[in-house]
């Protein structure tokens, strides 16, 4: 278990987002009092920044990816009821939530904005950004499904967002597609062309059984911030599980301040018995990596695959063939609809 | 052979070049120039070729010239900032505006839902690329049963989307979910945009979510919305209804709760005038303001139709 932290130990900021990513796999379905129960847990255990939002990021309660059953308003005043430590996070997609949104959580306690485009229009984020800099919140650019572009042109995307006022850049493994080599290349090229002062951070999805290796080799590049979620809980096979993540890390030497049995703890007795099942990797979820598909696709891929009499990994190929983006689960339909018109 | 009614078109990028290819084949219209503040753009090249009065000195030409060239009605097509400024100008001397930026000083206008409710305002809006594609879609619900709630999600190709778009894409969000309410007859709305970089470029998408009760008559619906359909095609051919789903709830919107919802999957797909045909989101946009332009024309007699 870490102690002390050794004044010169590596160390990395870890977010949690099994209250925004896993709410996907709830179908956003979190109820104040799940949250209230998971962020104090995470609290507890040392988590430094929590995330909580609908798991498209804030006003995406909808048709298109599932309507919230608790305000997520209601369920960020929860989860700020429930921490004594913690920061707060949400994620806010443009497109999707407005730079309005921010004032109003900002004043529920909210103190970190994640602000997330496609790894090629970073240049939308602007506008949020500087909004939440106005507000003094801490900023963090999120460039998703950053496996769709190369290296040096995520570091281009990653300069607008800095120039923007992001303090941290992701490299978001949204599809859960990259292999150990690709994660690393992108946070190597960021961490190299960004500005000394500019951190960045690594979102890993599951999808190939890679995600706590690609947040390590992350870290062995000098990543500065990694997501985890608890057992984890979030969209496709879900996210790196944070209490591997913080087991690992403690092993290799890397300072988190969070305890590693109290962590795995949070895991077993307080994430695991909301879970609608356990985060495995089937063989969609295992399509969404191959093909490099965003992973909230999934659940939305086996509705459909059952309401059209359709095959849900045929269909999570077809919109990989497509080049569908993040966002985009109205294709999922189309799709369906269409593969039922071959048949 | 009728006179046709001269305009003028404030702008030379690509909204309003391409709106200058579309004017060229109207029946009711006449574009006679274009104006802009670079002489050397593309869009100024090409009307100089057309034949069009060409001028980079912006409006203060256009106002001084247009009694000259007998222009009743102009198109802008420049920035929300700039309209503003000169759309009080238009009105003092007597111009109709149809308005293609942000700006909404005029009433907003979907030409087959709320047009001919505002044919003799002086000056009107044109909305968003996806609030001219969905709003019909809305409106066609809407007047066969009660939609508390809608929802659009208009994705476009990231080459079509410019810099007006991007450096405010709230506002897009914003003016299109109003719209769904004010002229769709929504009770609430909400619209979410999408920018898709692949390459070759995708073609313009919109997806409409309406909440409906569950006794709504669904075959209604559906008629109700291929006759929709129809009449937005009539001018911008490229728009396609590819699918219409029902589905059983409830549903938890933000209205309340909904026994069921109809999705309406479009498809736009540009003419290839000066745009790309992947560019409908776009193409949409100028279709619609040629519309209003005709329309105007013949309602108000400023021209005879052959």
């Amino acid at each position: 278990m870490t102690s002390a932290a050794m004044p010169a130990a590596p160390g990395f900021r870890l977010t949690d987002s099994t209250l925004r990513d896993g709410s996907h796999a709830l179908r956003h379905r979190f109820t104040e009092a799940q949250v209230a129960a998971i962020a104090g847990a995470l609290d507890a255990a040392g988590v430094p920044v929590i995330e909580v939002s609908h798991g498209d990021g804030l006003g995406g309660s909808s048709f298109q990816y599932g309507f919230s059953a608790v305000d997520e308003r209601a369920l960020i005043a929860a989860a700020a009821s429930a921490v004594t430590r913690a920061k707060l996070a949400v994620l806010l997609i443009p497109g999707i939530g407005l730079a309005d949104d921010l004032h109003v959580v900002a004043e529920l306690g909210v103190s970190v904005a994640r602000i997330a485009t496609h790894c090629t229009e970073a240049d939308i984020a602007i506008q949020h950004l500087r909004t939440a800099r106005d507000l003094g919140m801490e900023t963090v650019g999120f460039l998703m499904m950053a496996h769709m572009t190369d290296p040096d042109s995520l570091l281009g995307q990653a300069r607008i967002m800095e120039d923007a006022g992001a303090q941290t850049v992701y490299v978001v493994d949204s599809a859960g597609a990259m292999t150990t080599h690709d994660a690393r290349a992108r946070v190597a090229a960021l961490k190299a062309g960004l500005r000394p002062g500019t951190q960045v951070g690594i979102h890993a999805h599951n999808n190939l059984s890679l995600a706590v290796a690609n947040s390590i080799g992350a870290l062995e590049e000098g990543v500065d911030q990694v997501d985890g979620c608890s057992r984890g809980l979030g969209a496709g096979a879900g996210n790196c599980a944070t209490e591997v993540l913080v087991a690992v890390a403690d092993k290799l030497g890397y300072v988190t301040g969070i305890d590693t049995m109290a962590i795995a703890d949070v895991a077993e007795d307080v994430v695991r018995p909301v879970m609608p099942r356990e985060q495995i990797i089937d063989r969609s979820a295992l399509a969404l990596g191959y093909a490099g598909v965003y992973g909230s696709f999934l659940l939305h891929a086996e509705r459909a695959a059952e309401r059209f009499g359709v095959d849900a990994r045929e269909i999570l190929l077809e919109l990989g063939r497509r080049k569908i983006v993040g966002g985009q689960e109205d294709m999922i339909v189309d799709v369906a609809l269409e593969l039922s018109r071959r048949t | 052979m009728v006179d046709r009614l001269p305009v003028a078109v404030i702008g030379s990028g690509n909204i309003g070049t391409d709106l200058v290819v579309k004017l060229r084949r109207s029946a009711l219209l006449e574009p006679v120039a274009l104006v802009g503040i670079d002489p050397d753009s593309d869009g100024l090249r090409h009307a100089r070729k057309w034949g069009l009065e060409t001028s980079a000195e912006g409006v203060d030409w256009l106002l001084a010239e247009a009694g000259r060239l007998g222009i009743r009605l102009v198109y802008e097509a420049t920035s929300a900032k700039v309209h503003e400024a000169v759309a009080p100008r238009y009105a003092e001397a007597g111009l109709v505006a149809i308005d293609l930026t942000p700006a909404a000083v005029g009433p907003a206008v979907v030409p087959p839902v709320n047009l001919l409710t505002h044919l003799d305002a002086p000056n009107l809006n044109m909305i968003t690329c996806g609030g001219q594609a969905t709003i019909p879609m809305v409106a066609a619900v809407s007047r066969v049963t009660p939609v508390g709630y809608a929802e659009i999600i208009s994705t476009v190709a990231s080459r079509s989307a410019g810099p007006g778009t991007r450096a405010n894409i709230d506002e897009f969000t914003e003016t299109t979910a109003h719209g769904l309410v004010d002229i769709g007859g929504a009770g609430r709305g909400k619209a979410i945009i999408i920018l898709n970089p692949a390459d070759p470029p995708i073609l313009m998408r919109n997806t409409v979510y309406c909440a409906i009760g569950a006794d709504a008559d669904r075959a209604a619906i559906e008629t109700s919305v291929a006759a929709m359909a129809a009449d937005v095609a009539g001018y911008v051919p490229g728009y396609v209804v590819r699918g219409v789903v029902f589905d059983e709830g409830p549903f938890g919107t933000p209205a309340g709760e909904a026994a069921a919802r109809v999705t309406i999957l479009l498809e736009v797909t540009g003419r290839g005038d000066y745009l790309p045909p992947y560019a409908g989101n776009l193409d949409i946009m100028t279709a619609s303001a040629v519309r209003v332009g005709e329309t105007i024309a013949t309602r108000r007699g400023l021209v005879v139709p052959a």
